[in-house]
């Protein structure tokens, strides 16, 4: 495939790319938005160029301009990209903010980035229980009759779309990202405009998109996987953002079929359910059909081991693809560890699955994992223009990885010891620990401040076991040492235990938990489990909340209640 | 809360649920009055976004559990 995309070379600034890519690809469907039952809207190139040109000229009358924060507080929608866009181009520093966030959180946020404006949905709006302190609120969708207490209606924008860009540098600020951590309170990072675009040149390399491509936005904007592949990086090349409001999962297939759709992100959660959903479809086929998919999935496997195909595996095995809608070709996969079987399930069905592990401090993503051949087992080796290296390693090499490189973020906003304790002497401290392996793929292993040190003296991670218990079926498993659950409560400090949200079948959780924990060395095996029945709670990227859930099982439930192994 | 939009709640309810629905308070637990799973909820959410003619983001219905809430929120939309 021809990639046609604006280059990333020369540019200064997201505002700058954006303007160029929105006059490039002027006569292409820039955005589709679809409600639950029927389309709401379409917009060219030149059309969304218009929208947001109003929202800069809107942003200028208020006086908004080069380094002015713009919050935005929105589901993923059109206004989101149009607003973002027109701040861009006044030069402005955007703000995005997670939407699934309660109004308290949102606006402990606000008042720790202090914006000048904050675009916000009506419904989140009218949750604020004290008004949002900013220069400018615009509410967006709000009923024609809504009392909005001084603020603005989004919807009033100015029909003259006549507006100043303004210029900024690489070097410049262009967003302030909170990152949503598993614990503790917020940081925002400072990424400036160089960030991105150097970030964006490494991701369109790996997740290439053109002209006739439809992106399937799910994750929330607001988070950096769909900030770059979901908003500015189909922009870039032409291709199609599609936005279906209200999405419920059970919608996901019509959508991907309606639109055509041939590229989405998903986090780990959702890959994993659709791949066990895929795989009990399977093995309620007839014996026959099934023997007939397995030979058409082996045929695929042996002709794609070199690199995907996807005209071809898409012909081989139509009826699995059809349920993607038929023409998926690519899924981006991250913000928490991706499931290795369910990544290797997918390609091997012809859908290849780039994993990218990052954090907001380095922008998206540090490593991808390799699609040619595809490997799932690590992840992967480090995107153009960011290096990576092991630090304080042990005996068997592994350590916390240190990133650098130009998609760094310049520091946490008023929290200098905090950046000095992250960023020391060029290299991200990410916190993560992981071990390089002899074709210098990454592999990881946890989180440093997870780390559990065994009654052996043996360092274990919680992540670690739970990828290594991926095949036990529950809705949710996590890893604790027994005595960060129940201090003083008899198990040694150090001893292992797993919290699981069991599925109906309780008995085939127990025989796989049994025969997984079998297969673990010594020091990383459970001394037992506990029944959980509520859903665990977890950041926005969908990791884990540990010491919540910690909090939760301390108060509800005892050590006596845990069930062995 | 309106109560024509109650009634009307009520009668989607008895509908997709059967007559016990018929009893429901504006502030029962649905949940648990009725029964009720997070997914079986999530059918009555279409049923009412196609009856009202609205459409409901997630961030609304958190934590709403009773007919009078849905009442309020469908409100709200209109």
């Amino acid at each position: 495939m021809s990639v046609v995309r604006t280059s990333v070379d020369g540019y200064g600034s997201l505002g700058e790319l954006l303007d160029d890519a929105l006059i490039q690809f002027k006569s292409s469907e820039a955005l589709i938005e679809a409600s639950r039952s029927r389309e709401v809207g379409r917009w060219s190139y030149l059309d969304f160029r218009r929208i947001s040109h109003r929202v800069a000229r809107r942003l200028q009358d208020a006086d908004i301009g080069a380094g002015d924060r713009v919050a935005l507080l929105m589901s993923n929608q059109s206004k989101w990209l149009f607003t973002a866009t027109g701040a861009l181009r006044r030069g402005a520093v955007l703000v995005p903010l997670d939407y699934k966030l309660t109004a308290p959180e949102q606006a402990a946020l606000l008042a720790h980035a202090k914006p000048k404006v904050v675009v916000i949905e009506y419904g989140l709006w009218r949750r604020f229980t004290s008004p949002i302190v900013a220069k400018e609120v615009w509410v967006a969708e709000a009923p024609a009759d809504a009392e909005l207490n001084g603020a603005h209606r989004w919807e009033d924008l100015p029909s003259d779309g006549t507006s100043q860009a303004v210029p900024r540098k690489r070097s410049d600020q262009a967003t302030l990202v909170y990152s949503s951590g598993t614990g503790g309170t917020p940081k925002g990072c400072i990424l400036s405009h160089g960030a991105y675009l150097s970030q964006l040149e490494a991701l369109l390399d790996v997740f290439p998109m053109a002209p006739g491509d439809r992106y399937f936005s799910i994750l929330p904007t607001n988070h950096a996987i769909d900030f770059m592949v979901g908003f500015v990086g189909p922009l870039v090349c032409g291709a199609t953002v599609v936005h279906q409001r209200t999405l419920r999962p059970e919608q996901l297939r019509g959508t991907m079929k309606r639109y055509g759709i041939t590229h989405m992100a998903v986090g780990p959660m959702i890959l994993t359910a659709v791949e066990r959903a895929i795989r009990e479809k399977l093995d309620e086929l007839p014996g026959w059909k099934r023997q007939a998919i397995d030979t058409l999935l082996e045929v695929n496997s042996k002709l794609t081991d070199k690199g995907p195909n996807h005209a071809l595996s898409a012909r081989l095995l139509k009826p699995l693809h059809e349920g993607f809608g038929g023409k998926l070709r690519f899924v981006f996969c991250g913000g928490a560890p991706t499931d290795r079987q369910a990544a290797e399930f997918f390609y091997k069905i012809g859908i290849p699955v780039v994993i990218g592990y990052g954090l907001t401090e380095a922008c998206t993503v540090v490593t991808v994992n390799g699609l040619r051949p595809f490997r799932a087992d690590s992840v992967g080796k480090p995107v153009d223009g960011v290096e990576l290296r092991i630090f304080d390693a042990d005996s068997s090499g592994v350590g916390e990885v240190l990133v650098r490189g130009e998609t760094l973020m310049d520091g946490y906003l008023d929290e200098p010891e905090l950046t000095a304790e992250t960023l020391r002497e060029g290299w991200l401290h990410t916190g993560d620990v992981g071990w390089l392996d002899a074709s210098d793929h990454l592999h990881l292993v946890g989180r440093s401040k997870n780390m559990i040190v065994t009654p052996g003296g043996k360092n274990v991670y919680p992540e670690d076991v739970e990828g290594a218990l991926s095949e036990v079926p529950c809705e949710e498993l996590a890893i604790y040492a027994s005595q960060y659950l129940w201090p003083g409560a008899g198990l040694e400090n150090g001893e292992l235990v797993a919290v699981i949200r069991p599925e109906e079948d309780e008995m085939a959780l127990v025989r796989a938990l049994r025969t997984a924990n079998r297969r673990l060395p010594e020091h990383k095996r459970l001394v037992g489990w506990l029944r959980w029945s509520t859903e665990f709670p977890r950041t926005a990227s969908m990791k884990i909340k540990r010491s919540i859930l910690a909090e939760q099982v301390r108060a509800d439930a005892g050590r006596d209640q845990l069930s062995g192994v | 809360m309106s109560t024509s939009i109650l009634v009307r709640l009520t009668e989607l309810a008895v509908k997709r649920f059967g007559p016990a629905a018929q009893a429901l308070a504006p502030t029962d637990d649905l949940f648990e009055t009725l029964d009720i799973d997070s997914l079986q909820a999530l059918d009555l959410l279409t049923d009412l976004e196609e009856a009202f003619d609205i459409e409901i983001p997630d961030y609304e219905i958190q934590g709403v559990n009773t007919l009078g809430g849905l009442a309020d929120v469908i409100q709200a939309r209109q």
